[in-house]
């Protein structure tokens, strides 16, 4: 292997890191935190394809790069069809040990690269697709997408008419495809992340992660409750920590306190506007939607 | 050896000549032929080639352009509205120096729905960056795709050809196939230059500035530009091996005529066919097929109108609200330089209209008789 051109001069002092400081994330980013923690698992001997995002800004401004690994910035929809082309290739070349990593946002998973993720899946492309959720358009400036939650402001869904439709359960859409792996995970259980992404790299296929992601200057919270908050929404239920094999077999992996959902929204500014109220509603809806995910883990499917 | 080949099944022969390393494509008629038959030679094993069957255009392009990146050699192919829905990725793959080769099958744009040939598709993607060559007939289709290859992974520009839908992708006429060893002679494995690469990690695409942003869009031009020069090149190594070369345009009888009709694809056979008559008639007319349409050949057609006085551009396109696009396209062109002939731009035989010997001797009729409408507008010619 030949020597790797140094792209910062802070690598020396990271060498065992593939995330660079001197990246350029806003204080307190969980998504740097989430990059972080996979790659560290998956290696260098990776190659990552990364649609428009909030971390086609984090990685950095040519000639710098955050990453220490190959990286392909491409457009907002084609994560999981670029990625199909290096794995092609690569396959092609006889290089069935490099990993090929899509990262992508909610936006970018959700919504506009939806067409291509599901094309990805049905094939059981031999890639691992990451999303990255912080329940919003962050790059553009915080307007909502199909993954932000009921009640939250966004500058589309201003306070006077905050977002009244639920997440699209992701997840589930994704399990249909009957892909071999797919999990959830927060950074605030690094642990439990990195058994995931190990699961991930040791599988093969399409693998999918949904990874929960707090954002201070979309959520309008302090840069120093961002762990706190992925914490708090898995111990209120509203983000559980699951696995899913071949769509088939559903296992939790951290099993929940099941905190009053209040704590959490009265935590972040995004959702100010909520009277005690709604926030009642935003609590049955979650008992509900927990209730069917335990259907799901008893029944396999 | 000779064979009998549809337009679409020169293209197949001429990717399994390639020896491409990653296919991506979408069906659409009339490109279906095309990967049909490549679905075929991979499932008998002719071919080794990846073949993703993939869900859209949009994905299909984007899916060459990953693989490109990864450095082996990559085709798709399109059609119509496939082409527009990969408009977006046409510029991505073209900025990321992507040589990657698509067919495009002429067809005309909905709506009203109508399958049938008409260039507006591709030449809607004129400032995409991609290179153009536009084929006149089965035996340009086969050689264009093998030339397409080498022209592109030289220059890292990546390019489209493009064939008159059913007029040639459903035609079949006899086509001399070379042999894979004079294929693979001809040309050698790609040898990427920038690729992603775990022992040498790189970002491609980050954030940059103005000024080098500028730099990156102004070496994209240079590398355009050369591709006359390398083209021509290829062109004519090809020739030398195989016999036959197809010129960047391709002028016919052009000395002392009066008037010089320009066309592409197939209504350059049609054309030729008509200055043949019209000069057993004693007129003085001449052609010039135009293979090359990016980078546009401006210089060799200057010199091939040479002192003509009248030009008439055969236009099966149209940019509405302008006119036909070889006929704008040439009148930019030429108004800056010393050879300046009347242009006559003809717009005719969209969504498919037949173009005949006996239509195009009447356009060259009209245009010997008249002169060009003061505001260059089209003239319509059903
Ligand atoms: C085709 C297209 N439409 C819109 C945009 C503008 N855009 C860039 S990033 C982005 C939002 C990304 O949201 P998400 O995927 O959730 O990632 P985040 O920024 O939140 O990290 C948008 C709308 C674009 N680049 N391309
Ligand atoms: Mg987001």
């Amino acid at each position: 292997m030949s020597e790797r051109a140094p792209l910062l001069k802070s690598q020396r002092s990271l060498d065992h890191e593939l995330v660079n400081q001197g990246h350029m994330a806003c204080p307190g980013c969980g998504a740097v935190l989430a990059m972080r923690y996979v790659l560290n698992v998956l290696g260098p001997k990776t190659i990552v394809v990364l649609p428009a995002c909030c971390w086609s800004v984090i990685s950095g401004r040519h000639p710098a790069s955050a990453l220490n690994v190959p990286l392909f910035h491409t457009a907002f929809e084609t994560a999981a069809a670029v990625a199909t082309g290096v794995r092609g290739a690569l396959d092609a070349r006889g290089d069935s040990e490099t990993h090929v990593l899509a990262w992508a946002g909610d936006g970018g998973t959700f919504d506009i690269g939806l067409q291509a993720l599901s094309g990805a899946a049905e094939r059981n492309e031999d890639i691992i697709y990451v999303c990255y959720d912080n329940e919003a358009y962050m790059n553009t400036g915080v307007q909502r997408s199909s993954s932000t939650p009921p009640g939250a402001w966004t500058t589309t869904t201003p306070a006077a008419q905050p977002e009244d439709r639920d997440k699209k359960d992701i997840m589930g859409i994704m399990a249909a495809h009957r892909i071999p792996y797919a999990a959830t995970a927060a950074i605030a259980y690094p642990d439990d992340l990195m058994a995931k992404v190990k699961k991930a790299r040791d599988t093969r296929g399409m693998r999918f992660l949904h990874i929960f992601c707090p954002c201070p200057t979309g959520w309008r919270t302090p840069p120093d409750m961002t762990v706190e908050l992925a914490r708090a929404a898995v111990q209120a239920r509203v983000f559980p920590l699951y696995e899913v094999e071949n769509g088939e077999t559903w296992s939790l992996t951290l099993e929940p306190e099941g905190r009053p959902i209040a704590d959490y929204i009265r935590a972040q500014g995004r959702f100010a506007h909520v009277d005690d109220q709604t926030i009642a509603q935003y609590q049955s809806a979650t008992d509900r939607r927990w209730d069917q995910l335990m259907k799901r883990m008893a029944q396999g499917c | 050896m000779k064979q009998l080949l549809m337009g679409d099944h020169a293209v197949s022969r001429a990717v399994g000549l390639a020896r491409v390393d990653f296919i991506a494509a979408y069906p659409i008629t009339p490109q279906t032929l095309i990967v049909e038959e490549l679905s075929e030679m991979a499932a008998r094993g002719d071919i080794h080639t990846r073949f993703v069957k993939v869900e859209s255009e949009h994905t299909a392009l984007a899916a060459c352009m990953g693989a490109s990146m990864t450095g082996v050699r990559t085709f798709t192919a399109t059609a119509s509205q496939g082409l527009l829905l990969m408009h977006e990725i046409l510029h991505w793959a073209a900025g990321a120096r992507t040589p990657i080769v698509m067919v495009n099958v002429n067809r005309a744009i909905a709506p009203p729905w109508n399958l049938w040939s008409e260039q507006t598709d591709s030449l809607a993607q004129r400032d995409t960056g991609w290179l153009q060559f536009y084929c006149e007939n089965n035996q340009d289709v086969l050689d264009t795709t093998l030339q397409a290859f080498k022209i592109a992974e030289r220059t890292l520009v990546p390019a489209m050809l493009v064939l008159d839908a059913f007029i040639l992708s459903h035609t079949t006429e006899p086509v001399d196939v070379p042999e894979q060893a004079e294929a693979d002679a001809f040309l050698p494995p790609y040898s990427p230059r920038h690729i992603l690469d775990t022992d040498a990690p790189r970002a491609f695409g980050s954030i940059t500035g103005a000024d080098d942003y500028f730099e990156l869009k102004r070496l994209r031009h240079e590398s355009m530009r050369d591709v006359l020069a390398i083209a021509a090149e290829v062109d004519a190594d090809f020739e030398t091996r195989f016999g036959r070369g197809h010129g960047l345009i391709k002028p016919y009888r052009c000395e002392d005529a009066e008037l010089v009709i320009v066309t592409s694809g197939t209504t350059s056979s049609t054309a030729r066919a008509a200055v043949d008559a019209l000069r057993d008639q004693g007129r003085a007319v001449g052609m010039i097929n135009v293979r090359l349409f990016r980078p546009f050949p401006g210089e060799l057609l200057a010199r091939a109108i040479g002192s003509a006085p009248k030009v008439a551009v055969i236009d099966r396109n149209l940019c509405v609200g302008l006119g036909g696009i070889f006929a704008q396209e040439l009148r930019a062109d030429l108004y800056g330089r010393d050879v300046r002939p009347e242009v006559f731009g003809f717009v005719t035989g969209l969504g498919g209209g037949d173009i005949t010997p006996a239509s195009v001797s009447a356009m060259a009729g009209h245009a010997l008789a008249n002169t060009p409408p003061a505001d260059n507008a089209p003239i319509w010619w059903k």
